[in-house]
């Protein structure tokens, strides 16, 4: 049969970001298919050893634009271990307020990434309006809606606004009254589940193959790995949350894990809201001013866990002002590069937008 | 019929139909100046009705900065700290030029910025801020790139992302320097200050921003970023060649120079300014001897066949020295009195200045080749006639050194002491050249003088006193008030801690003698120091009379010249106003290009203004030198000329001046 070379690119309703497949299929089945990243966030982690260790939180979030504080966690802890610095408690619950709701977020935004491949658009409206609540809120405790460059080496830049915790109250109690709804909309609805159940399966060699982490490993494994729990950092060892896992990965059941994990990042933002003690909010990095502000030498990685899974930084530091070296673990690097390679073909191509959607995957993380 | 009915699910959302919705409609988000603009160009149809309500953004949103430009200093410490390289300083020579302002103010390309505030966050004065304005469209890429002030697009704006407390990205705390305490430094002339331990001084040297406001304030702008950067990079020989690039009393400067540059540095304007003479004198205590043979010996060039002498080895005669010398002069200096240094050797007490500093600056000037001839007097030991005669330049550095008298009753006793009378003294009794009973300094002492000076009489009066008596009374009194006294805000804390008491505001009348025998001193209130012109008339309110008790007065009310030692032939071609001598801005005098002045006699009032003069006169005479060495060179090469021609062809006459 004659093979039809396909573009998939940003402009088409599942695609997500700058990214682009590069389809070649037969029928509607894909044969061959390459991920290019889109080439627009390149040379980040060289970036990031031009700038100095403060100045570098306007780069470092731009490694995912849906979800930049993963960027800005993993680079704080990073820069805390090298330096030995005691982040301040309040800050350590303030960081997990933003990294949940941020969670939160995205997960919304994938759910409703189903609804371009699916025609259900409504699914799609209904996410991204809640994800813009959130965004409120992002802009009223960081300044921004995308870029928050709030979480900093020491802690955070500035306490929470005054009353922010009602308008977070009011955000969650409300999305958790519509999660049936939401529910309903999209997962439990027979038309959008004939598209996902036993479909862009993700088996269990393929996860180790790859080195898929989140939701596909939890899905395909059935152990709870989720660095919150297995390597806590912040104060997720003083938070109760489950961790959803499934013995069978496909589309549905991930999507399902994602939902799950929504309702318990609610429960995450309520016990922090609750817990968080009075006190200060930053730590000092170095002496001086920032551009100052030197680390002492030595080489570290830290990671956490992103809604796609284990985001990780290694950070080098020769004892200066800037970061001698920084390479990004981006969690979507495995299935999202390698993967779409390698497993997406077999694919109908109606299905490749679904398989993008519900593996994770975030262009510039692979790029940077 | 489980899935029946969860086909029909999804329709129970069109109850959201009836529901206000929780997005912003499009058209809400153009200011009216936006949407008309959008609409002119047919970019997007808008429905004018309405987009005259644009969302408002967060109170902390990271809009379009504003910038005061009365508040901003134009450091561009905002231009270094941004990481996206959006902003850059635009030179507006429009403003004002003054100290700790620099005429320049941040530009910002909109293309680059990506909004982060870390330039609000860093902004030495808090004079940029971020507004609530989010939205600007424009055709024209260059309209993009603009200089922000307090207002946008020419209107006020609401306030958006602002620094607090926990964003600020400077360190607004001087690092500590110990000092002696008040007990135990009042009765020794032991320095009070110890200075920086190294890691101190890099903690310091990290608070700097770099943005050379200081060097611009600073008489002979020295090149202070980049030595307080090389402190912090721990490079002591980098650090050493910067200071001596500008100064060659670094020693002497980095512990009484009255640091115009701190004054007006960036950090001052919202916290403690870097203590920048702390962190010189740093360098100058850390460099070993060797590392100054290097640095101080490269520039000197070997000595050329002209002389310079320069009359006084105060700073401006010995910075005069110091870069004649390094251009290639042979210099010799003349000094009256036993030691080099003047006012440092002579007034300036040791707690402040210890001998071994000045020695340190001062055998260095004479390594590199500088001829200091003490016990020297001009006027007595050589003449001027006789420096004219043997040098090709005279600099003169003599400064105010004699004491000024104070027209009151009773201010003809011999225990009314002028400053300069008694600070010598001093300076004297601390080498061990004078004994305590050598210094006549009385239980129960008055200090009329607001200035430095006063302190420094008062504080080492306390000092004697305590070794003599074991207590101290020094009581000081001025024109001017607490609050605004002339001295240096430290002399006022420290002189106050050593037990100094203060009476000031007031005025003194008389001296009150009693059977030969001083008693005190007659105070009037002192209503205004100067008249409405400006000019020095002080008035007092009689009604508000005191007598403060003491033996003995000092008077430090500042300082006279002496010029017996010019001769009247010279002396008639110069003026003298006010005790200075008038002269170019680089100290040429007139009529008498030959002689150059500086110092005190100059401009003054202080060390590094003398030396920021002498620096100026080496200029200024090694101009004039080569000027006359040009026209010396040209007609001796035209008497070379000439007599050649006659050697080879004698018949010919050589015409004269195109005459025959
Ligand atoms: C008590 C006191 C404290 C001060 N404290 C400070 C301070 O902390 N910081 C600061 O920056 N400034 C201070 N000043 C001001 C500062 O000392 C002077 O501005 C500065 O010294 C002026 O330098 P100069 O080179 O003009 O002359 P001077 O330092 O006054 O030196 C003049 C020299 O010329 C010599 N001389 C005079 N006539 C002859 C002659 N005929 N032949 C040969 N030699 C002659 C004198 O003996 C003297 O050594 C102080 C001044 C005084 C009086
Ligand atoms: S907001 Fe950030 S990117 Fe923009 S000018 Fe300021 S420092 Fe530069
Ligand atoms: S940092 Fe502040 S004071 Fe300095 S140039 Fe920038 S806006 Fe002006």
């Amino acid at each position: 049969m004659r093979q039809m070379k396909l573009f998939l690119g940003p402009q088409h309703p599942g695609m997500h970001g700058n990214a682009s497949v590069h389809i070649y299929a037969e029928g509607d089945i894909i044969k061959r298919s390459y991920l290019l990243p889109g080439m627009l966030h390149r040379g980040f982690e060289k970036g990031m050893e031009r700038h100095t260790w403060m100045n570098n939180i306007g780069l470092i979030p731009r490694v995912c634009v849906v979800e930049p504080d993963i960027n800005e966690m993993a680079f704080a802890m990073g820069v805390e271990m090298l330096a030995n610095i005691e982040v301040p408690e309040r800050a350590h619950y303030l960081r997990m307020v933003i990294l949940e709701l941020a969670r939160i977020s995205i997960h919304l935004m994938s759910y409703g990434g189903l609804g371009g491949p699916t025609g259900l658009y409504t699914l799609m409206y209904h996410a991204h309006a809640d994800r813009n609540r959130i965004l409120n809120i992002f802009e009223k405790i960081t300044g921004h809606r995308v870029y928050h460059m709030y979480i900093v080496p020491g802690g955070v830049r500035k306490d929470f606004p005054v009353g922010i915790e009602n308008d977070i109250h009011e955000f969650l109690n409300d999305l958790e009254s519509r999660y049936t709804e939401y529910r309903d909309l999209g997962i439990e609805n027979p038309t959008v589940l004939a598209r996902i159940k036993d479909n862009i399966m993700l088996p269990e060699s393929v996860v180790w193959e790859l080195g898929v982490t989140g939701v596909g490993m939890r899905s395909a494994v059935n152990k709870p790995y989720d660095l919150r729990k297995v390597k806590p950092y912040a104060r997720y060892s003083e938070v109760e949350f489950d961790v959803p896992v499934y013995d069978y990965s496909d589309a549905r059941n991930r999507v399902d894990i994602k939902l799950n994990e929504l309702v318990q990042s609610i429960g995450i933002i309520r016990q922090c809201l609750e817990k968080m003690p009075t006190g200060p909010v930053r730590a000092k990095v170095g002496n001086g001013q920032s551009m100052r502000w030197t680390v002492p030498k030595g080489q570290v990685y830290s990671c956490v866990e992103s809604s796609r899974g284990e985001f990780g930084y290694y950070i080098v530091s020769d004892g200066g002002t800037h970061p001698y070296r920084v390479g990004v673990r981006g969690a979507s690097y495995p299935q999202g590069l390698l993967g779409i390679e390698k497993y997406m073909p077999g694919t109908r191509i109606d299905d490749a937008p679904l398989w993008i959607d519900t593996m994770g995957v975030c262009s510039p993380e692979i790029d940077r | 019929m489980k899935k029946v009915n969860s086909i029909f699910t999804p329709w129970r959302l069109l109850k959201y139909l009836f529901k206000k919705p929780i997005t912003i409609p499009f058209t809400k988000i153009f200011t009216q100046k936006n949407a008309n603009y959008l609409n002119q160009n047919s970019i997007i149809k808008l429905n004018s009705r309405l987009d005259s309500e644009p969302r408002e953004g967060a109170d902390n949103i990271r809009g379009f900065h504003t910038n005061d430009w009365e508040e901003c200093i134009g450091c561009g410490t905002c231009a270094d700290i941004c990481p996206t390289e959006a902003i850059f300083m635009a030179e507006r020579l429009e403003l004002p030029n003054e100290d700790g302002k620099l005429q320049q103010r941040p530009t910002i390309d909109y293309g680059r910025c990506c909004f982060c505030a870390l330039c609000v966050d860093t902004c030495t004065t808090d004079s940029l801020k971020m507004s609530k304005e989010y939205i600007y469209s424009n055709s024209d890429p260059d309209a993009f790139l603009f200089m922000p002030t307090d207002t946008f697009e020419g209107q006020k704006v609401k306030e958006g992302y602002v620094k607090d407390e926990v964003s600020d990205l400077l360190d607004l705390k001087r690092v500590e320097n110990p000092h002696e305490l008040p007990e135990e430094r009042k009765s020794s002339f032991v320095e009070i200050v110890r200075g920086y331990s190294k890691e101190f001084a890099r903690l310091e040297a990290a608070r700097c921003v770099e943005c050379g406001v200081c060097t611009s304030a600073c008489p002979v702008h020295m090149h202070i970023p980049q030595y307080i950067k090389a402190i912090w990079e721990d490079d002591i020989d980098g650090a050493l060649r910067q200071v001596y690039e500008t100064n060659p009393l670094p020693g002497v400067c980095g512990r009484v120079c009255t640091h115009n540059c701190e004054t007006s540095c960036a950090i001052a304007v919202r916290g403690e300014a870097i203590a920048i003479r702390w962190l010189k004198r740093y360098i100058i205590d850390s460099a070993p001897d060797d590392m100054y043979e290097n640095i101080i010996l490269e520039p000197v060039s070997d000595v050329i066949d002209a002389k310079v002498a320069i009359v006084g080895s105060g700073p401006a005669g010995l910075g005069a020295a110091y870069y004649l010398r390094v251009m290639g002069y042979k210099v010799d200096v003349y000094e009256e009195l036993s030691l080099a240094g003047g006012v440092m050797r002579y007034g300036i007490p040791a707690y402040r200045l210890p001998d071994t500093a000045i020695d340190k600056d001062i055998n260095f000037i004479k390594h590199i080749g500088v001829n200091i001839k003490t016990n020297t007097r001009v006027g007595r030991d050589i003449t001027m006639d006789q420096l004219e005669q043997d040098y090709d330049a005279v600099f003169l550095g003599t400064g105010f050194m004699k004491p000024r008298g104070l027209n009151i009753p009773g201010a003809d006793h011999n225990r009314v002491v002028g400053a300069m009378e008694f600070l010598p003294k001093v300076r004297e009794f601390e080498r061990g050249n004078l004994s305590l009973e050598d210094i006549d300094v009385a239980e129960n002492v008055v200090v009329i003088g607001g200035g430095d000076v006063a302190f420094d009489v008062a504080r080492s009066a306390t000092r004697l006193q305590m070794l003599k008596y074991g207590k101290s009374s020094v009581k000081l009194t001025s024109l001017e008030n607490e609050d605004s006294l002339p001295a240096t805000f430290d002399e006022y804390v420290e002189g106050a801690e050593e037990g100094v008491e203060f009476f000031c505001g007031n005025g003194p009348q008389e001296v009150v003698v009693e059977n030969g025998k001083i008693l005190g001193l007659k105070l009037w209130k002192c209503l205004c120091i100067f008249d409405e012109k400006g000019g020095f008339n002080p008035e007092f309110d009689k009604e508000c009379e005191q007598i403060i008790e003491g033996e003995q007065i000092f008077i430090a009310i500042g300082q006279a010249p002496d010029y017996d030692y010019i001769p009247e032939s010279i002396k008639d071609k110069i003026s003298i106003n006010r005790g200075k001598i008038e002269a170019s801005i680089d100290g040429q005098v007139k009529d008498v290009p030959w002689l150059f002045v500086g110092g005190d006699i100059l401009r003054g009032p202080d060390l590094i203004g003398g030396v920021s003069d002498g620096h100026r006169s080496a200029k200024a005479i090694d101009a004039y030198l080569y000027e006359n060495a040009k026209k010396q060179d040209i007609s001796d090469s035209l008497k070379a000329m000439r007599e050649a021609v006659k050697e080879s062809s004698p018949e010919l006459t050589i015409r004269q001046g195109g005459k025959k």
